[in-house]
């Protein structure tokens, strides 16, 4: 049974068709990218995931179970996680506050410390862990928000653009670590431009274009799929 | 965990990372001041130190702004409401219950409950209707304004709850004091010293009460709900009802606030619910300090200070210089004149960095 579904769900803004009829669906352990031109409505998928946006018709299923006007904070209990593509960290809490907030209410206090310490490890953050998040440069933001939604232990994360405004070698690290997750059982989601990224992790890619799925298959299809660069160079219509 | 651990790693959250103040330093400073408050009334004429008492009355209702707005990032004008509606209550209770067996403690309990519930209803609609920002503060400023105009056209004598007249614009008067039961003669806590050392106990407890609260996983959750709510959701946390909680233990210190001052002055109005009684909360606050108990309560009795010695010279000059005091404040130092004037010396900063 596949992870999450998606079925004929829509969503507009106003006149603006942003999802249309996407049927989607997601195994257990896969790691999948979403790809399209800026605009084709892929944080718009994400937050209908997320019920940040309820959607006007389809439906969503988690797990086999039915999600589509559950409130965020049950999605996210159910096991689902995500980090924005604008890091939302609380900027004015140290980075070893950050981790307290997102790890507290499923680890036990006697051990609270020891995961901090264990993330801030694996976040390369262990320097910075009195600094105020909002101090931090704009990759390591990038990675706080990774370990934020990691430390809920999801069994589903979505990922939004988790490598933009990274150097070479930090979005190559972070490849490596959410393949690490990957391997441990956790199903990834990741929205990313960067096509070296996306060879790197995904096993399977859907390109959404105007709110539709326009292809999906492996990378090297879609790579091959000569509709797929046009409409990265705007030359095909909705 | 034994209870014993339990208990004491739940005393060492009176120190933690949403307050300032902590080490042997700080805590040696808060002991002389609270020296010098215990001494105080051995210095002065016992009639001063009842009248004194009236600072300490406000205090608790900063403390809950401080709670609401300061931690919590919502800006409420409702704290007047909350201690206009505790006031008239513990009125209207004490009236037709008498000061005999405790009744006014009890009527004190009362008082505060009903401005929680009352808390409770107006913030179940606001943050379950996700009202947020500027609304906020416009429906919170219209509802206490709305109490203000019901209570003062209640001047016709058939407002009266029972015994309880509430007398319209006038106000309501001759409520009892707080009265303790105690074998052979009850004491009466008229303005006096008794009633100070009592003021002051229960401000003590209020405040490092709340030190905990903030300090605690529910303090670190309002504070994450003040930086992002959206981020706060998605990691899986009630955001409305976390809102909502802060409101009501705000809202209820306003309350006490309110129920001291009547038993203080066994008096209110309604002008205690209007406009300029509403926002002096907010310039006391955010002239301290609002994001940390300490400085709220340091600058609250300054600016308090100040302003009650400038009524002297005429309360409509003191307003222009709370007014002009709240958007120095604003301009120059927006977190607050107290937390400016202490980031020098702080070496933790990391509480006091940042904005903008
Ligand atoms: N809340 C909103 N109200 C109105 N329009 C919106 C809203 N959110 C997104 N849109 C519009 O919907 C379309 C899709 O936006 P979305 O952010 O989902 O795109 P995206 O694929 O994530 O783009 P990018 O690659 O730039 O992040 C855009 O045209 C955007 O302007
Ligand atoms: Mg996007």
């Amino acid at each position: 049974m596949a992870i999450l579904e998606t079925r004929q769900l829509n969503k507009h803004f106003g006149g603006l068709h942003v999802t249309g009829n996407v049927d989607f669906a997601l195994q257990p352990g896969e790691m999948h990218c979403l790809i399209g031109p800026n605009g084709a409505g892929k944080s718009t998928f994400f937050k209908l995931i997320l019920g940040e946006h309820l959607p006007d018709s389809g439906e969503i299923l988690y797990d086999g179970e039915e999600i589509t006007r559950a409130k965020p904070f049950e999605r996210i209990r159910k096991g689902i996680s995500v980090k924005f593509q604008v890091p939302g960290i609380f900027k004015e809490l140290s980075v070893q506050q950050n981790l307290t907030i997102a790890l507290q209410h499923h680890v036990a206090p006697e051990i609270l410390q020891e995961e901090i310490d264990r993330l801030l490890e694996f976040l390369k953050l262990s320097q910075d862990r009195k600094q105020l998040a909002g101090n931090l440069s704009h990759g390591q933001k990038q990675w706080l928000e990774i370990g934020m939604a990691v430390a809920l232990k999801p069994r589903l994360l979505l990922l939004d653009e988790p490598t933009a405004g990274m150097t070479p070698d930090e979005t190559f690290a972070t490849g490596e670590m959410l393949q690490e997750l990957n391997r441990e059982g956790m199903t990834l989601l990741a929205v990313e431009h960067d096509m070296a990224f996306v060879r790197q992790i995904a096993h399977q890619v859907t390109v959404l274009h105007f709110g539709k799925i326009f292809a999906q298959g492996t990378i090297d299809e879609i790579t091959a799929d000569e509709r797929v660069a046009a409409i990265y160079l705007g030359e095909v219509d909705a | 965990m034994s209870s014993a651990s339990r208990f004491t790693s739940f005393l060492k959250l009176i120190e933690g990372p949403q307050t300032l103040g902590k080490g042997p330093k700080f805590w040696s400073g808060f002991g002389v001041v609270l020296l010098a408050a215990c001494a105080y009334p051995f210095f002065a004429d016992s009639y001063d130190v009842g009248n004194n008492v009236y600072f300490f009355n406000w205090l608790f209702m900063a403390m809950g702004l401080s709670l609401i707005w300061g931690y919590g990032g919502a800006l409420s004008f409702g704290q007047t409401a909350f201690f206009g509606v505790a006031g008239y209550a513990y009125g209207v209770l004490t009236i037709n219950l008498g000061d005999a067996y405790g009744l006014t403690l009890i009527s004190l309990v009362l008082a505060v409950g009903i401005s929680a519930l009352f808390a409770t209803i107006l913030g179940y609609f606001l943050f379950f209707g996700r009202i947020s920002g500027v609304f906020l503060g416009i429906v919170t400023l219209s509802v206490t304004l709305v109490l203000e105009r019901f209570m003062a056209q209640t001047a016709g004598p058939e407002w009266a709850i029972g015994k309880a007249r509430l007398n319209g614009f006038n106000g309501m008067g001759a409520m009892p004091s707080l009265t303790i039961p105690w074998p052979g003669g009850n004491i009466v806590l008229y303005p006096d010293v008794t009633l100070y050392y009592v003021t002051l106990v229960l401000l003590l407890v209020c405040y490092l009460g709340l030190r905990i609260l903030v300090n605690s996983r529910f303090g670190n959750v309002i504070v994450a709900i003040r930086e992002n709510p959206m981020r706060a959701e998605m990691l899986g946390y009630d955001v409305r009802k976390y809102q909502l909680a802060t409101f009501v233990i705000g809202s209820a210190l306003a309350g006490l606030s309110g129920v001291l001052y009547t038993s203080w002055g066994n008096y209110i109005t309604p002008a205690s619910m209007g406009m300029t009684a509403a926002s002096l909360p907010i310039v006391w606050v955010a002239v301290g300090g609002r994001s940390d108990l300490t400085t709220t309560l340091v600058g609250t009795l300054a600016v308090l200070i100040v302003f009650q010695s400038l009524t002297i010279y005429g309360s409509q000059y003191a307003l222009i210089v709370m007014g002009t005091l709240l958007v120095i404040t604003v301009l120059i130092a927006p977190r607050g004149i107290v937390i400016a004037l202490l980031s020098p010396f702080m070496r933790r900063k990391s509480k006091l960095e940042g904005e903008r």
